[in-house]
């Protein structure tokens, strides 16, 4: 009896995790290898801007729409809501659900109209009738921010997770992500950016399909055997609703972060430049929304898959966030070569969102400020494309030291964050640019940083950094995301400031606008 | 043979935009309902989704899946409209300019 007891506070955790098995280390090298070939190919064909920044927009909409699912399915989202379905059962599932439903919006609001009127960034699209200058700061601001706090969250992810996974020490782990994605980045541009993301994708989809169909014929591949095994395991509340979502306000509002986020996060609006035309644009959509639905669907069978054939005991005793539950359940149904490929694929989709980021950030500092600010639009092709390579390389660094400096923090905030501040400060704009034919440059400017730096502050007096992290009794503000107050404020203060003044050029460029907007004529 | 504005004014012109903006605003409002109701039937009514389909297997895992699937869905059915009649009158149209 008391041998159990002890048995049961701590289980025995037999995992090869942590260690550099050989396994993993070939898959790995495999992996790098086969990205860095495909660098090295697609850097022959990166000589022009369109070619660095938009593939020369050569990629069809199938692989845009691997592209797109693999920017989205980041090793956050797969181990996360693995972890979160192991660990706390039905709740992991609704975030599934909230990560997905913004892939529909974005395609009835945005893709289209972004495709015909944007050349590289989305600043193309807010500054196209505007003033240049100072629309073109304010997007930049926007849009560096959002992936600054994405890179961060990714980054500091990434060295967790490598240094957990492969036992390589943390400093180091943000270095090999750093250098390797920037080889990818500067040398290879979008081209090479896209193709790492779709074999990324591919091989994640492949891994977590796997997993899945392991785990549903240890229950005769019935989903209702695996229910009923989490039932008696773990007991029937993990099946039900729990305290994700208590107040409907609060629920309301981080459902509007993740759906409408998505429509201001640059790196995945970048992706719409790389496809030849809007009818491209639209199908990428409908792929990237079907592969993206179905891993949604099939990660919960992995969550509880873990949770009834590894356990909820040891999947906490290796990180208490439930992040290793995949690797875990890997190795528990594919022994230590299947983990090694689990974990190699968590690396590369890592180093994927990483590299998507810091071309979105360096598009940001080279497109929009250095080209249309500093420059005002007048540079030479290999000008511009220097720059945007100097760009890249800051943008690698800055996103290697803030890994660093950011060491041990807890980041989770901060994907939610950049999604605060790209519904908040990026897609109103974006929205009203395209729509609405009174908003004027000031318009623009006021909602951009009124929205970037409302959520950012609401975020820090919110319970998620003031009570949970500064260990204040009471948050200033009640919601944990504040999407609802800082995105209607952005659209309030945009359409009041533009009313308040009118701007004659941007009214009568509206006009002219529609024709490149719906029926293409014009567009890059 | 049409000059910008005559495009900008003609009736075929004003129809397709006004459709296109139709169809994304009626799509977007069912998904808000999809979507906002799933999440405040959770807010506000836990045992419904708690209650039992199968033996063990609760209302609220289907339909967590058919929010996903019928996300889905309403994003294949607008490429599907978009491909027909819309991008017909799209390439009519843009040969009217040129």
């Amino acid at each position: 009896m008391q041998a159990a007891a002890a048995a049961s506070a701590a289980p025995p955790v037999q995992t090869s995790l942590g260690t550099p098995t050989a396994s993993a280390i070939i898959f790995f090298f495999l992996i790098v290898a086969v990205t860095l070939y495909i660098t090295y190919w697609a850097a022959k064909r990166t000589r022009s801007t369109k070619e660095f920044y938009a593939a020369g927009r050569s990629i069809s909409a199938l692989q845009n729409g691997l592209a797109l699912a693999g920017d989205y399915m980041s090793a956050a989202s797969f181990l996360g809501i693995a972890g979160l379905v192991a660990l706390k059962g039905y709740d992991g599932m609704i975030y599934a659900t909230g990560w997905l439903v913004g892939w529909p919006a974005l395609m009835f609001l945005i893709a289209e109209p972004l495709r015909n009127l944007g050349k590289y960034t989305f600043a193309d699209v807010v500054a196209f009738r505007l003033r240049q200058t100072p629309v073109r700061i304010a997007s930049a601001i926007g849009g560096i921010l959002t992936v600054l706090l994405y890179t961060i969250a990714q980054m500091v992810g990434a060295g967790a997770l490598i240094k957990l996974m492969f036992g390589i020490p943390y400093e180091a782990a943000e270095l090999i992500v750093g250098a390797v994605m920037l080889m990818y980045v500067l040398f290879g541009g979008m081209i090479a950016t896209t193709w790492v993301q779709i074999v990324k994708a591919v091989l994640l989809l492949f891994g977590v399909t796997l997993l899945t169909i392991l785990v549903l014929a240890k229950f005769g591949f019935s989903p209702a055997g695996l229910y009923a095994a989490v039932s008696s395991k773990i007991g029937q509340t993990a099946l039900e609703p729990g305290g994700l979502i208590t107040s409907p306000l609060d629920a309301v509002s981080l459902g509007l972060a993740l759906m409408l986020g998505l429509l201001g996060l640059p790196h995945i609006l970048m992706r719409f430049y790389t496809v030849p035309d809007a009818k491209a644009a639209r199908k990428s959509v409908l792929y990237a929304t079907g592969l993206i639905g179905y891993f949604y669907i099939i990660v919960p069978i992995v969550g509880f898959g873990a949770s009834v054939l590894v356990g909820r005991d040891v999947i906490t005793n290796i990180d208490k966030g439930g992040n290793m539950a995949a690797p875990l359940l890997a190795e528990t149904l594919g022994g230590t070569p299947f983990l090694g490929f689990i974990a190699a694929v968590a690396f590369a989709t890592i180093l994927a969102v990483v590299a998507g980021l810091t071309l979105a950030g360096a598009s940001a500092l080279s497109h929009d400020i250095y080209l249309n600010v500093v420059k005002h639009g007048q540079a030479t092709e290999q000008e511009q494309v220097r720059v945007a390579k100097m760009s890249t390389v800051v943008f690698g660094i800055l996103a290697i030291l803030l890994g660093i400096l950011f060491k041990g923090q807890n980041v989770a905030f901060m994907v939610g964050l950049a999604f605060a501040v790209a519904c908040s400060a990026n897609f109103p704009a974006l929205l009203m640019s395209i729509v609405w034919k009174r908003f004027t440059t000031a318009g623009a400017v006021w909602s951009i940083l009124v929205g970037a730096f409302l959520s950012v502050f609401l975020i820090i007096i919110s319970p998620t950094i003031w009570v949970d992290i500064l260990h204040k009794e009471h948050a200033l503000f009640p919601l944990k995301n504040p999407a609802i107050v800082s995105m209607t404020a952005a659209f309030l203060v945009g359409i009041v400031v533009s009313l308040l003044g009118r701007e004659p050029t941007a009214e009568a460029k509206f006009e002219d606008e529609k024709l490149r907007t719906y029926l293409a004529i014009g567009a890059e | 043979m049409k000059s910008t504005s005559e495009m900008l004014a003609s009736q075929e012109f004003r129809d397709l935009v006004r459709r296109k903006w139709t169809v994304s605003i009626v799509l977007t409002i069912l998904l808000f309902i999809l979507y906002y109701g799933f999440i405040l039937l959770i807010a506000v009514n836990k045992p419904f989704l708690a209650q039992k389909i199968g033996e063990f297997t609760t209302l609220g895992i289907p339909l967590g899946v058919a929010v996903i699937v019928l996300a889905w869905v309403l994003t294949a059915a607008y490429v599907v409209w978009a491909n027909g009649a819309p991008d017909a009158a799209v390439k009519s149209l843009r040969d009217q300019v040129k």
